[in-house]
């Protein structure tokens, strides 16, 4: 954090290039000497892992870049080109289409690693904030990468998204005609989203910069939820943080790779393999599975502009979250009622998932409109009420009686 | 400020200055903005090929014709003195969208029906000739709509609209 760099110059070249540009050590102290909370678990891993999904996704990104073909006659034709006779190409793209859902799986766990831990809560706001725009940022670089095959998912999910711009009162379809280029999704809106999923991802890059900054200023909570007292609390970055961060991204690639190679069509739709026709919509479209939460709070409302407002709803109150949630208490460990409400809030998520899928009618309506209302009663009431009325459990005075409460009473050595 | 040597207010030199760099800099910034936005409409190309004219002679009583107009399908629908005669019976008060079947064909030929075959919900192309209504239906998120293409069940809110067209004579019209 502030403070003195432990950074020695080793070398006369070192010396010189701290003089002209300190980055060596900047890197040093943001990942090398940084205090870590020394008992940080494996969801904490989860943030390497993202820096490692977004640059192979830009590695990956900017090969498939140099032989697809932005242009609605031959893009569908040029994917199948990418697949069957660039050199790899099949490798490349599974790795690329496979990736995103392994991205989202990793930013997905990340988040409710926070929701879990209060990782958004005082002093970690802009922190929080600054990751939500990440989250927003790729999920606009994935829709806009899912169009570029030019399936009838890519052409049929795109033009129902774009539709949603249309629910603004007066102005919609003006918007909905700037962003298509064209009276429908067309060539030109190939074309922009195209240049726009290209460059996204560097603006991703960014923020995930400013991302890392703000924890470097406040540090990293813990399964504790309280920050360390001292020294004794705390290990350094490397190498305590970065073997872990290694290993755990390499288990990820494992799992990551066991279905580029051996399911790779497992995430994907069958409708994407059919070319895009603009005058036949697809029987059941349905976007990308990470996607579906969001796909279903659209659905389950039976108006078009509250269908839309809520779908945007159900990610602004995870904006204000800091706010909303009134207990002073981070870790869930120490707030009996909350760690309950977090188990139910999950099932909700994942079960809003399912019903994304589901064709919309009978039960399933009903199911997701009962599952988004409890979305946002658990952001709108539960939480600022739970603070009110639940007894925390008694904190540990330090991260290392934390530890030690956890562990004290099993040998210390096996 | 910069004015401390006088004893008034009085705007100096590098007031000037500052309003004037800011105000040239709004001026150029905000103007050049709007090339930046413009570039995104629809081109010269996509406007162009704004219209289109279609021989209406050979679609028999009954039958869906489906054109393509500005990328979008266009339905031409034929419809059946049975079909009139049950449009006629059904008052359009409560429906959500309200609107005479009169006021969406041209006088002199009722029995013919151009409407754009885009969902108004989030735009996927409704089926002919399907749904309680025998109308449309739209498989996206169930939208109903009747043989005027009117609304009649599901999430969207407004009738399948009604393109700007015109009778050229008795066998072309004129779409666009
Ligand atoms: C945040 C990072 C990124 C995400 C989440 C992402 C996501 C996606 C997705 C979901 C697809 C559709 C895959 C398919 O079904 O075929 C795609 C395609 C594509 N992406 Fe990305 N992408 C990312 C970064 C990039 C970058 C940086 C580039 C270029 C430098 C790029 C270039 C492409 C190209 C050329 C395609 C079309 C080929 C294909 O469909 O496989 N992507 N992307
Ligand atoms: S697009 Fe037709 S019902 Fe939603």
């Amino acid at each position: 954090m502030s403070g003195h760099s432990t950074y020695v110059p080793g070398t006369a070249f070192e010396r010189w290039l701290e003089k002209r540009l300190p980055i060596i050590s900047l890197v040093h102290d943001s990942f090398v000497s940084f205090p870590t909370p020394k008992n940080l678990n494996y969801f904490w891993t989860f943030g390497a892992i993202l820096s490692a999904m977004l640059g192979w996704q830009i590695l990956t990104g900017m090969v498939l870049a140099m032989h697809y073909a932005a242009n609605d006659a031959v893009a569908f034709a040029s994917v199948e080109h990418i697949m069957r006779d660039v050199n790899y190409g099949w490798l490349l793209r599974y790795g690329h289409a496979n990736g995103a859902s392994f991205f989202f799986i990793a930013v997905y766990i990340h988040i409710f690693r926070g929701l879990y831990f209060g990782s958004y809560k005082e002093p970690r706001e802009v922190l929080w904030i600054l990751g939500m725009i990440i989250f927003l940022l790729m999920m606009a670089t994935g829709f806009m990468g899912y169009v570029l095959p030019w399936g009838q998912m890519s052409f049929w999910g795109a033009t129902v998204i774009t539709n949603l711009f249309s629910a603004i009162p007066l102005v919609g379809s003006s918007i909905v005609t700037w962003l298509w280029g064209g009276f429908s999704v067309g060539d030109p809106t190939l074309n922009r989203f195209f240049s726009l999923h290209y460059l996204l991802p560097f603006m991703i890059a960014g923020v995930v910069i400013l991302h890392v900054w703000a924890l470097h200023v406040v540090g990293q909570n813990n399964p504790a939820g309280i920050e360390p007292k001292s020294t004794e609390d705390t290990v350094p970055f490397t190498p305590y943080a970065t073997s872990k961060d290694v290993f755990a991204t390499v288990v990820f690639f494992v799992i990551f790779a066991w279905f580029i190679f051996y399911v790779p069509n497992y995430t994907g739709d069958p409708d994407n393999y059919i070319e895009a026709n603009p005058l036949a919509t697809p029987a059941h479209i349905e976007p990308e599975w990470y996607f579906l939460p969001f796909y279903a709070i659209l659905r389950s409302i039976p108006d078009k502009l509250g269908g839309v407002l809520c779908m945007f709803g159900a990610i602004a109150v995870l904006f204000v979250l800091p706010w909303l949630d009134t207990s002073k208490v981070r870790s869930a460990t120490y707030r009996p009622l909350y760690r309950q409400f977090f188990w139910i809030l999950v099932i909700v998520s994942v079960g809003l998932g399912w019903l994304g899928a589901q064709p919309p009618e009978g039960g399933y309506v009903i199911a997701s409109r009962l599952f988004t209302a409890y979305y946002f009663i658990h952001f709108l009431v539960i939480l600022p009420l739970l603070g009110l009325i639940e007894t925390p459990k008694p904190l540990p005075t330090s991260i290392s009686e934390a530890v030690l409460a956890k562990n004290g009473h099993q040998p210390a050595h096996t | 400020m910069a004015t401390t040597t006088h004893d008034t207010p009085e705007p100096s030199r590098r007031d000037f200055l500052t309003i004037a760099t800011i105000a040239t800099g709004a001026v150029g910034v905000g103007s050049l903005a709007w090339p930046f936005i413009d570039q995104m409409e629809p081109d010269a190309s996509a406007l162009a090929l704004s219209s289109i004219e279609v021989d209406i002679s050979q679609i028999q009583p009954g039958q869906i014709v489906t054109v393509k107009w500005r990328g979008k399908p266009v339905f031409i629908r034929n419809r059946t003195d049975k079909e009139m005669a049950e449009l006629k019976n059904t008052p359009p008060g409560d429906m959500k969208d309200p609107q005479p079947d009169s006021a969406r064909v041209k006088k002199g030929h009722e029995n013919l029906l151009v409407v754009v075959g885009v969902c108004t919900h989030l735009g996927c192309i409704p089926l002919g000739h399907s749904g309680s209504f025998d109308g449309w239906f739209c498989p996206c998120h169930g939208s109903v709509y009747d043989a005027s293409g009117r609304i009649r069940k599901g999430p969207a809110p407004l009738n399948l609209a009604v393109p700007e067209y015109a009778f050229l004579n008795d066998k072309t019209i004129k779409i666009g």
